[in-house]
């Protein structure tokens, strides 16, 4: 069974438009690999070249940060809901 | 094809620029089809010194999202302001930045807000592109 996984705005000219996509998997870990195989180019976005999230990629699984669960380990079944929350981040010249 | 933002969403980026000084100010760009209807304050989070850095929180850029929901609109972007800086991206701005949407930037001059300009992540990633911004009117 498939798990839902919410689609933040930005990410979703990526997703055929869509604001919610399904993917298998039992862990958050295979679920996003399962969605980046699909829709390919979210890659570059969540992912850095050494295939680690990006520090401004937040994954929850419900209504938790996974940083606090077991990270990509952590397991899902098709009653979670995973979203991909944003943190935006910048400033000027050191 | 310009960034059009309405006058009084212009005049609160660079009011909240001027209020936050010297610190870094930061908030949502919402509205349509590339035209900025209204933005919204945000708090800056920062943990690595507000004067040269921002960050919005998870839980906030939700609210954002929410409110753009709520007003039937979407959410285009984000602005922060660079203290005594250019209205140019940084190194850390490109590292951060987030595909589709706009980057609104002003400067903030010895208190006063100055040029500001908007900016594009690149697809690949690579750079960002600056867009011209119009000012419109409701």
């Amino acid at each position: 069974m498939a798990t839902k996984i919410l689609i933040p705005t930005p990410l979703r000219t990526y997703t055929d438009k869509q604001d919610v996509v399904e993917a298998d998997g039992a862990t958050v870990g295979e679920l996003l690999a399962n969605m980046t195989a699909r829709y390919t180019d979210l890659r570059q976005h969540l992912y850095t070249d050494e295939v680690k999230l990006r520090c401004f990629v937040n994954i929850y699984v419900n209504d938790d940060d996974i940083r606090y669960l077991d990270k990509e380990q952590t397991p899902v079944t098709s009653d979670d809901t995973v979203s991909i929350i944003p943190s935006v981040a910048g400033g000027g010249a050191q | 094809m310009p960034l059009v933002i309405w006058s009084e969403a212009e005049a609160g980026i660079r009011h909240h620029g001027r209020d936050a000084y010297p610190h870094e100010c930061c908030g949502a760009l919402i509205g349509h089809d590339r035209v900025v209807t209204e933005t919204m304050a945000l708090p800056n989070t920062t943990a690595e010194g507000p004067r040269r850095r921002f960050l919005v929180r998870p839980d906030d850029y939700q609210a954002a999202e929410r409110r753009a929901s709520e007003l039937q609109a979407e959410l285009l972007g984000f602005y922060h302001s660079h203290p005594d800086s250019p209205a140019r991206p940084s190194q850390y701005d490109l590292d951060h930045a987030w595909p589709v949407f706009a980057y609104v930037i002003v400067a903030v001059t010895a208190g006063r807000p100055a040029e500001m300009t908007s900016w594009r992540l690149r697809r690949d990633r690579s750079t960002f592109d600056e867009e011209e911004i119009a000012i419109g009117a409701r």
